[in-house]
């Protein structure tokens, strides 16, 4: 056995421990150090390779790549996590839809190792546009919520089956350079199209997808290259990916091609208007007085929190309230923000201890005998119309049940509805204050309220 | 028939992977995502063997060249953030503080 097999070989379980140590907060930074390593060796490995002659090149290219990776991860404030996911994910599937150019004019293979390339390319060249528009949206460069066009759907359908044609022709006689632009061009478009529709609500779905596809292209590169390591890392990363976006599409009790193809939010103009129902509202000085009188309070962030940047301020005043001695959890539903766990990071780098932050199965038997839930910026996920109506857009998501708290606050800008564009009958119950205003200066004047009372 | 055993491996590296991530915490969703993020940019291997080449075509070696740039990209900020946003994740809240 050669060096280099088994450098790849060490490389791959190093990967396979990497993911293994994720599994706890303890052992996960062990895991990152696993998977750098795995990847040092997979780099040096390849390097030492006697096919490989020209260095200078290279290491130029990766100097320049780490000198555009390490201020990408540094200088990027956490709330900005899913549009540096968005792009990174861009990047590596440029990268390999590349090389799956280089190699199909290299040497226009047929068969097996072209159906291999078409695959890599098709899906390297979807998710490298899909991202870029990912990243768009996120960073609200482009319009968040969805875009539908009549007979979009057909489009879509009509574009991938062109390309698959495309890619069977190709296989079948690799010697059409003519072709190979179209089916480019083809695969970019549909990566730009398909995320056209897709709203803000949707996006943990759509990233975690995303993640599967840049992974498969790998694999695919891994086929066509005939390396085994390719094809693990690929695997590894395609399943991850398909796993998490299985899980937030039954967080949110739709299917993956209702999140692809369903426009989540297409209600929004239809649910403006209808009668206004009156909502009781609170001061900050009265909301103080009722977290400081509570023995139990939940608090329950989403999106708007992200916005906000509240999660400092709300750690403050996790620490006033625990201060008086008042029992403080965070309840996370699992599609809360822009991509999966995206509040847990937050809340983690406010200093949040994370033995304090609850999934949503495990809090909500809690709810009932709680004395607070405070919503920050969330609207969809403790909607009970989920639960109660039927004929609602959200019916049967998972929600957090808020609703069964004594008391009920919710901080929330205006009455806007949220990103499903539906009502939340939350806001009109008997049990419920709302508290208008900004998240960060509401929740920073229920702290000082609670450290100037007593 | 070479085909055949990469895809057992594919089968089997994917089965490895489904029941790992299955185990991790929503807590970690994030990181998770970056963590796999990063490690797809494997493809840097894929990379370097076009690029660097003896015979390469000048097509060739530009296309192989971005996409060491890409994936490097990719990988270098893939891990760096995975650590720091890991590095926030803290059981008790620090006494020195």
């Amino acid at each position: 056995m050669s060096l280099l097999a088994l450098l790849y070989i060490l490389a791959a379980a190093l990967f396979i421990m990497a993911l293994k140590w994720m599994s706890s907060p303890a052992t996960a930074r062990r895991g990152v150090m696993a998977g750098e390593v795995g990847m040092l060796l997979a780099v040096v490995g390849t390097l030492m390779r006697q096919e490989v002659v020209s260095y200078e090149w290279i290491v130029g290219g990766l100097l320049v790549g780490a000198a555009i990776g390490v201020p990408l991860a540094i200088l990027m404030p956490m709330t900005h996590v899913p549009q540096r996911t968005a792009i990174s994910q861009a990047c590596g599937a440029l990268a390999s839809a590349l090389i799956g150019t280089a190699e199909y004019y290299r040497q226009y293979p047929s068969g097996f190792t072209m159906g291999a390339l078409a695959l890599e390319i098709l899906l390297g060249f979807l998710t490298f546009t899909a991202s870029l528009m990912a990243f768009g949206k996120l960073n609200e460069m482009l319009p968040s919520r969805p875009i539908t066009f009549k007979g979009q759907n057909f489009v879509n359908l009509g574009l991938l089956l062109a390309a698959v044609g495309i890619a069977v022709s190709l296989i079948i006689n690799p010697n059409q350079p003519m072709l190979f632009p179209i089916f480019v061009g083809l695969a970019m478009t549909f990566g730009i199209l398909l995320i056209i529709p897709i709203g803000g609500a949707d996006m943990p779905t759509v990233i975690a997808l995303l993640n599967s596809y840049a992974g498969l292209s790998a694999a695919a590169m891994g086929f066509a290259l005939d390396n085994k390591l390719l094809i693990i890392a690929g695997a590894l990363d395609g399943s991850s990916g398909l796993i998490l976006s299985i899980i937030m599409c039954r967080a949110m009790n739709r299917s993956f091609t209702n999140v692809l193809f369903g426009a989540f939010g297409q209600l929004q103009a239809a649910a403006v208007g209808g009668e206004v129902k009156p909502v009781r509202s609170a001061s900050p000085e009265e909301a103080a007085q009722i977290l400081e009188d509570a023995r139990s309070v939940i608090i329950i962030p989403g999106y708007g929190m992200a916005v906000a940047q509240a999660q400092h301020k709300i750690r403050e005043l996790y620490d006033a309230l625990t201060k008086k001695g008042i029992d403080v959890k965070f309840a996370v539903h699992p599609v809360a923000g822009r991509m999966p766990g995206h509040m847990n990071v937050l809340l983690a780098e406010a200093d949040v201890p994370y033995d304090k932050l609850v999934e949503m199965d495990d809090i909500n038997p809690e709810m009932g005998m709680t004395d607070v839930a405070l919503i920050v910026g969330a609207n969809d996920i403790v909607n009970p119309a989920a639960k109660n109506d039927p004929t609602s857009p959200i019916a049967g998501m998972p929600i957090l049940d808020a609703y069964k708290a004594r008391t009920v606050m919710i901080i929330k800008r205006g009455m806007a509805a949220g990103f499903a564009g539906i009502d939340n009958e939350l806001y009109y119950a008997p049990n419920t204050l709302m508290l208008f205003g900004d998240a960060k200066s509401f929740v920073a004047s229920l702290v000082k309220e609670l450290a100037g009372g007593h | 028939m070479n085909y055949e055993f990469g895809l057992y491996v594919f089968m089997l590296a994917a089965f490895v992977g489904f029941e790992l991530i299955r185990r991790v915490s929503p807590l970690l969703h994030t990181p998770l995502m970056s963590l796999t993020n990063a490690i797809a940019s494997i493809s840097v291997v894929g990379a370097i063997l076009v690029s660097g080449e003896e015979h390469a075509s000048i097509l060739s070696r530009v296309l192989g060249l971005i996409a060491v740039v890409a994936a490097t990209t990719n990988m270098v900020s893939g891990f760096l953030i995975t650590d720091r946003m890991l590095k926030m994740f803290r059981k008790r809240e620090p006494k020195s503080k």
